[in-house]
């Protein structure tokens, strides 16, 4: 590459970006028609399948099935899950963003490439890592014991499992854009006497409360959504220990067709909410 | 080894976290309820709803204390293993001796387990049938009309289900015993069998699920008491029952954990909770749901729900019973892993 650019015509990129655009028609809209039948076949259709059988057998059945005292117990523990480790995760997120593009430091590679791991490894593998830490047999498990601690096969072991699977989502929206924004911003706030508290407030919040809600949105339904982690770790408790997803298979080997898809249109409908939130933000960050 | 760096800070700071956060959930349970926890097989989830439901009822009759029994389900050494590591069950009601001894083996149960209650601790016994597509269109009716032309068979995995590991020892057993039969005419069967089958579940039910919802297979090998629920409750105009001419006697033994209960206090509405399967109320919640009571009074009013065949122990197949059918057959490398190939 040269350091200085040549200049380009720019007469001449449009021409060339016109030809990009002006593919043979067949080529847009066969694209556009795969991508389009692509999506409903793979998303619209399973998602109105979804609501098709929780309404299968009518509102009544329908509300009937939601109002059981396991399915609300369910709501209400994926509820706590998620505003246990949302919070979390934003302030470790944060800090991890924070510690990797502002400070260097050994062994910061490996600290980048340990953020990732939940993402690398299997959700059961994640399950199990908790089973040997916290099981009966497990490293801690004759202290725990002792002390008449639970985590695995409870709620604690469930919220951690969780928040190990949802650590890097929003590390990992806020480490490109902090590396990206440098450190200028923050110096010139510190060189003019605002003391780091306030900086972070005042200077980085601003630049980066776009891209922490969007890791935030995301964390917030894998939270929710989590299956294989939270499986191994649940004990599958009718009532106690049963996250919604584990309840949507609770019900399905019930033979509860109504009761299993009714919870799933729960969790669904809380997807799409989330997806609706983050279009509106991305929107947003369009915007400005 | 890698996930430890990351991990230490995160425990650290939740364990207090949670730990406050679980003592305020077990705070709320007040001095006179009990909750007792039964983790179970993966197809009893309909026969202990009822159990439940009644044992509560009388309990609260007999001494005025509410206890709620909490239900955990799965295949049955998938929850043995998670006993083991740790799921506080007040007792375990499985489907065969193996699991229990696995637990009793970590001392979470005693030892002399069997003579807890009637009955070598079964309050009820099973067998292995058929389920196979209404009007039987494959003409299927014994063990070896399994084997033939294309028919393909469902059964969980004998490694995980405890359910699946009677229909393997059912057909080791019809084979070993009909006329003319050997161990090697066993093994040549049971390779056989294994070859109709395409893909193995972790528990009964989620077979039952790949026979019935997803329409997979000619025939299912699962317990009688599940064969019937599907062909007379769930299914009546699509499956039917065929009862084979001779097949394996299933106990299904249950055990109280003692730690559990020492520790909670709840030996006492515990050992009632199992104590109430023997009961008649409880024999005759057992026979509703197809499985065969121990009771000859109840079991004869029933009698016409259930199959009438020719049964076999698992003693008359491998002198050594469980144990030995666990080391020659189920163990890593044993005669299972050496048939079934994927």
């Amino acid at each position: 590459m040269n350091a200085i650019p040549q200049p380009i015509n720019p007469a001449k990129l449009v021409a060339r970006q016109q030809v990009a655009l002006q593919d043979a028609d067949w080529v847009r809209w066969s694209l556009i028609a795969i991508a389009v039948s692509f999506i409903s076949l793979f998303i619209c259709l399973p998602l109105g399948l979804v609501i098709f059988q929780a309404f299968s057998k009518g509102v009544v059945a329908y509300w009937s099935a939601l109002s059981q005292a396991d399915t609300l117990a369910a709501i209400n523990l994926t509820l706590l899950t998620a505003l246990v480790t949302v919070p979390l995760n934003t302030v470790f997120g944060v800090t991890a963003a924070w510690a990797i593009t502002r400070f260097d430091f050994k062994g910061k590679s490996l600290l980048t490439t340990l953020i990732d791991l939940p993402f690398s490894v299997s959700p059961v593998i994640s399950g199990l890592i908790f089973v040997l830490l916290f099981g009966a047999e497990g490293w801690f498990g004759e202290w725990l014991m002792a002390h008449d601690v639970k985590i695995i096969f409870a709620v604690p072991g469930i919220i951690l499992a969780t928040l190990f699977i949802t650590f890097p989502f929003v590390a990992r929206q806020l480490i490109p854009l902090m590396q990206e924004m440098g450190t200028q911003e923050e110096e010139a706030a510190l060189s003019l006497g605002a003391g780091g508290w306030k900086t972070f407030w005042a200077v980085t919040v601003p630049n980066i409360k776009w891209a922490l809600l969007y890791g935030v949105l995301l964390c917030n339904a894998r939270a929710m959504g989590e299956f294989g982690a939270v499986s191994v770790v649940s004990g599958h408790i009718r009532g106690l220990t049963n996250t919604l997803p584990l309840h949507v298979e609770v019900n399905y080997n019930d033979y509860n067709i109504v009761g299993a898809f009714a919870s799933a249109s729960i969790l669904a409908a809380l997807a799409v909410v989330t997806l609706i939130l983050k279009s509106a933000l991305e929107w947003k960050q369009g915007n400005r | 080894m890698l996930t430890k760096p990351l991990n230490t800070p995160l425990i650290h700071r939740s364990v207090y976290l949670l730990g406050l956060l679980s003592l305020c959930l077990a705070g709320s349970v007040s001095a006179k309820d009990y909750s007792i926890l039964n983790v179970s097989y993966d197809v009893s989830r309909e026969l202990y709803k009822d159990v439940n439901s009644a044992f509560t009822e009388q309990w609260l009759k007999q001494t005025g204390d509410q206890v709620t029994i909490q239900q955990s389900h799965d295949g049955s050494t998938k929850q043995a293993a998670a006993v083991i590591a740790g799921l506080e069950a007040d007792v375990v009601t499985m489907n065969q001796e193996p699991d229990i001894d696995k637990i009793a083996s970590k001392g979470l149960i005693r030892k002399d387990w069997r003579t807890h209650f009637p009955n070598n601790s079964a309050p009820y016994t099973s067998t292995t049938v058929f389920l196979v597509r209404k009007g039987n269109p494959k003409n299927i009716k014994d063990w070896d009309d399994l084997v033939k032309g294309d028919n393909v068979v469902i059964l969980s995995n004998p490694k995980t289900s405890g359910n699946a590991r009677y229909s393997y020892l059912a057909a080791w057993g019809y084979a070993l015993r009909k006329p003319g039969g050997s161990a090697d005419k066993a093994r040549e069967f049971v390779t056989q069998l294994f070859k109709h089958v395409p893909v193995l579940s972790t528990g009964g039910r989620a077979a039952t699920n790949t026979f019935i919802q997803n329409n997979t297979g000619d025939a299912l090998l699962t317990f009688e008491n599940e064969a019937f629920l599907i062909a007379k409750d769930l299914g009546a105009d699509k499956f039917d029952v065929v009862v084979p001419s001779t097949s394996i006697e299933a106990d299904h033994p249950v055990a109280v954990i003692d730690p559990v209960v020492d520790k909670k206090g709840t030996r006492k509405v515990a050992e009632a909770y199992l104590g109430f399967l023997w009961t008649d109320a409880g024999q005759e919640i057992i026979a509703q749901h197809h499985y065969r009571p121990r009771n000859p009074e109840i079991l004869a009013r029933h009698a016409d729900q259930f199959a009438h065949l020719e049964l076999f122990s698992i003693n008359d197949i491998v002198p050594g019973g469980w144990p030995e059918a666990q080391q020659i057959h189920f163990s890593d490398g044993g005669l299972f892993d050496q048939i079934y190939t994927p």
